[in-house]
């Protein structure tokens, strides 16, 4: 089977590379006609028609220029702190120029022990940072692995950058069985049905003309994760002498509401008794938050924070998160910012002895939302959740709107307005202080219990880092949201949000990703962990170790996947057969993971189990002292189901 | 759609009246009055409560020291009424899971709301001012 000429190799990079302007410049060193002569002393019988021949077929592999390094330039444009991976052959010569050609930094090889834990990665640290994190899959099997943290990342709007390898042209592939089972005709198929955009470059040029249009559709509001195909013959070709452009990145100005139905909203929101602001992933930036922060006050409006971002300051006086149903049941007017589920906050669901929605609002409500949801849709995942009818939908991008938002409210709140608004912010300020009073009483049931109550565990570790610079970078909903209800949380970098898609596996990476992304500002990462989630890709533990990425992690250690335990429980309970065997395929005991041997195996500081709660507080502030000395740390904490 | 208690509660308990109930007087008596004005002490046993609310995975939504979640409300230790209690339990609302009398019996009930009614009371915390 002859190999490609050089012929065949000009014509692959000319024929497609937008932009190239060089070929003239240099003489493309002749791929199958070496410098310097070959080795004429093999196989001396040949007919000297046979060596030529053979010597045709000859393809010369050497170059110092391979185009892989062209792709490296354009990520390098991009500007990638990172590139989490899995190495992987079909990504073999850009791996290779990522750390000798790109000097290993901007973007560095962070070392995944897996694709999944790789793209969670880059979930956490987009949402700590703001922008893509390079992530590389090996073709076929390694995006097959990547998928369902691909897929979070897909549902929570997140921006995440991905480069997969492929062989496309079948004579280039290594004879053997490997590289054919990690080919495909259509790279992107595998996750196409859940990430915005991707494509095939099939020349330099093209590389960069869509790995920037690729960032692009990333970075422009709703966020999303993108894939490029870098063929594995591609990066390989030698370019000596060839030159090609890269574009310039501008990122779009996010889609702002329409002025006329910015302004409806803010009458109907500054005419209205009760008025309630919903948000969920609304803070794309800090400056998200700072702008709800100004609406809310504006208007003296309670705001319910579904969390899908750090979105309002958990002590602010107008944070009625905990009056949910109450302040929902209330409301004369809701405003919905980038909510999810809107359909779900306003509507209940029974689903034990009968299964049916109510909706929880007062008839005549009127409901205004603002999202991006509705401007990029898929059919196939059904994570556009219910419909809900509404009376002012605005498709616009909910940060970028506020401030005409704002300023439609302040300018048609007159001084009658204004006393009816102050009265309100009054009561709700004391409704906020009752709230943290009855946390706080919540929180004091169970307190000397073991296993350690998740109160008891929020509140310990509260006391070692509120003075400290902190970031949590998990999710709090399965410890019963603690760290919310007792915790102050005032900045943007102090929440992360959830996964996007419930799948698990998804907190300790992107945990880590998170920690990674908040190394650099000297921030204290902190990590609750689910026993559950650690089992999926507990080679994080020694990713954070190798790269010295300081974390706490402090294990919710309930031995069991608890949200299943529940759920066959109340199949059990619905059948009428009672609970005794719903620990069979969802407890994880019998033997108790060692999660402290298991952080030790892999360099990572471990202690622990710990099921007294008074032993709590001094282990962790030994983990604390090791995390501040740049190193992570793990503490197994047997801990309360919720 | 509804799904019908799969026995009558006041069936079954009438029933286990009849057939053996006399441990619990109480509980019985109250319960088949339907509505009764006010609870008396439950007699069950504590430490047998405690058992079976671990065994019967009261915990895994209410917690092992009953102190609540957000999958569950604190059941003690100032627990409801009696028979809103075995109410709750036997013909749930919201999220809770039914309970009937074959996967757990008025004995056990009994037993639990006892368990409930012994848990210590909640500790005094410092907690830092607003």
């Amino acid at each position: 089977m002859p190999k490609k000429s050089l012929v065949d190799r000009r014509a692959f990079l000319k024929s497609a590379a937008v932009g190239a302007t060089a070929l003239a410049a240099e003489p493309l060193r002749a791929v199958g006609q070496p410098s310097e002569p070959l080795p004429q002393a093999a196989a001396p019988q040949m007919s000297q028609q046979v060596e030529a021949a053979q010597q045709a077929h000859v393809e010369l592999m050497t170059t110092e220029r391979p185009a892989a390094d062209f792709m490296v330039d354009v990520l390098k444009s991009l500007g990638f702190e990172y590139l989490c991976a899995n190495c992987g052959a079909t990504f073999r010569a850009l791996h290779e120029s990522i750390i000798n050609y790109g000097g290993n930094h901007s973007p560095e090889f962070v070392s995944c022990m897996h694709e999944e834990a790789a793209v969670a990665m880059a979930h956490g640290y987009s949402k700590i940072e703001g922008k893509p994190l390079l992530v590389m899959v090996h073709g076929t099997v390694g995006l097959q692995h990547a998928a369902m943290a691909i897929y979070n990342a897909y549902c929570d709007r997140v921006p995440v950058f991905i480069v997969t390898g492929n062989r496309a042209d079948a004579e280039t592939r290594r004879i053997g069985t490997v590289e054919w089972y990690h080919s495909v005709q259509d790279g992107g198929l595998l996750v196409r049905d859940f990430i915005k955009w991707d494509d095939s470059p099939g020349s330099c040029g093209h590389f960069a003309e869509s790995a920037v249009r690729a960032y692009k559709i990333a970075m422009t509001p709703p966020f999303g994760p993108v894939l490029l195909v870098a063929d594995s013959e591609l990066q390989e070709t030698p370019i000596d002498g060839l030159h090609f452009e890269i574009p310039k990145l501008t990122l779009p100005a996010p889609p702002q509401g329409d002025s006329g139905a910015i302004s409806e909203a803010a009458q109907l929101l500054v005419m209205a008794e009760n008025p309630v602001i919903v948000t969920d992933r609304l803070a794309r930036t800090a400056q998200g938050m700072m702008r709800l922060i100004e609406l809310a006050e504006a208007l003296q409006a309670p705001v319910i924070d579904l969390r899908g971002r750090m979105n309002f300051p958990t002590r602010h006086a107008l944070n009625q998160t905990d009056r949910r149903r109450s302040v929902i049941a209330g409301a004369d007017v809701i405003l919905g910012l980038e909510v999810a589920d809107f359909f779900g906050v306003l509507n209940s669901m029974a689903d034990r002895l009968e299964r049916k929605s109510r909706s929880v609002i007062q008839p005549g409500t009127k409901l205004i939302q603002i999202t991006v949801g509705d401007l990029f849709l898929k059919s196939n995942y059904q994570d556009f959740q219910r419909f809900q009818e509404v009376d002012v939908d605005i498709a616009a991008d909910a940060e970028a709107s506020l401030p005409s938002l704002i300023e439609a409210v302040k300018r048609l709140s007159n001084a009658d307005r204004q006393r009816v608004f102050q009265e309100r912010g009054a009561r709700l300020a004391q409704a906020q202080q009752r709230s943290l009073e009855r946390s706080r009483s919540d929180a004091a049931f169970g307190w000397d219990a073991s296993p350690i109550t998740t109160a008891r565990l929020a509140y310990e570790l509260w006391e070692q880092i509120k003075g400290e610079d902190w970031s949590l970078v998990s999710d709090d909903h399965y410890i019963s949201s603690w760290p919310r209800r007792l915790w102050t949380f005032d900045k943007y970098y102090q929440y992360i949000g959830g996964s996007g898609a419930a799948g698990i596996g998804y907190g300790a990476p992107a945990a880590l990703g998170a920690a990674l992304a908040n190394r650099k500002h000297g921030r204290l990462s902190v990590n609750i962990q689910s026993d559950g989630d650690l089992m999926f890709s507990p080679g994080i533990l020694w990713t954070a170790a190798h790269h010295k990425i300081p974390m706490l992690s402090v294990m919710h250690n309930n031995r069991a996947y608890h949200q299943e335990v529940m759920h066959i429980q109340q199949m059990a309970n619905r059948h009428n057969r009672g609970i005794t065997r719903v620990g069979i395929g969802t407890k994880i005991d019998n033997p108790n993971i060692d999660f402290a041997t298991l952080a030790k195996s892999m360099g990572v500081y471990g202690e622990g189990p710990i099921s007294n709660p008074r032993e709590l507080a001094p282990a962790l502030r030994r983990a604390i002292a090791v995390v501040k000395g740049g190193e992570p740390a793990l503490l197994d904490v047997v801990s309360e189901p919720r | 759609m509804n799904h019908p208690v799969p026995t009558s509660f006041l069936t079954t308990l009438c029933l286990m009246v009849a057939a053996s109930a006399l441990a619990l007087p109480a509980l019985s008596a109250r319960v088949s009055a339907q509505a009764p004005k006010e609870d008396a002490p439950s007699p069950g046993n504590a430490q047998s409560g405690k058992k079976i609310f671990m065994a019967n995975g009261c915990y895994e939504c209410h917690q092992s020291q009953a102190q609540g979640a957000l999958t569950g409300p604190r059941l003690g230790p100032d627990p409801m009424p009696f028979t809103e209690f075995v109410k709750s339990i036997r013909q749930p609302r919201g999220d809770m899971p039914i309970y009937t009398s074959k996967v757990m019996s008025d004995a056990d009930l009994a037993d639990v709301y006892a368990f409930l009614k012994a848990l210590p009371p909640p500790s005094k915390i410092s907690w830092e001012k607003q």
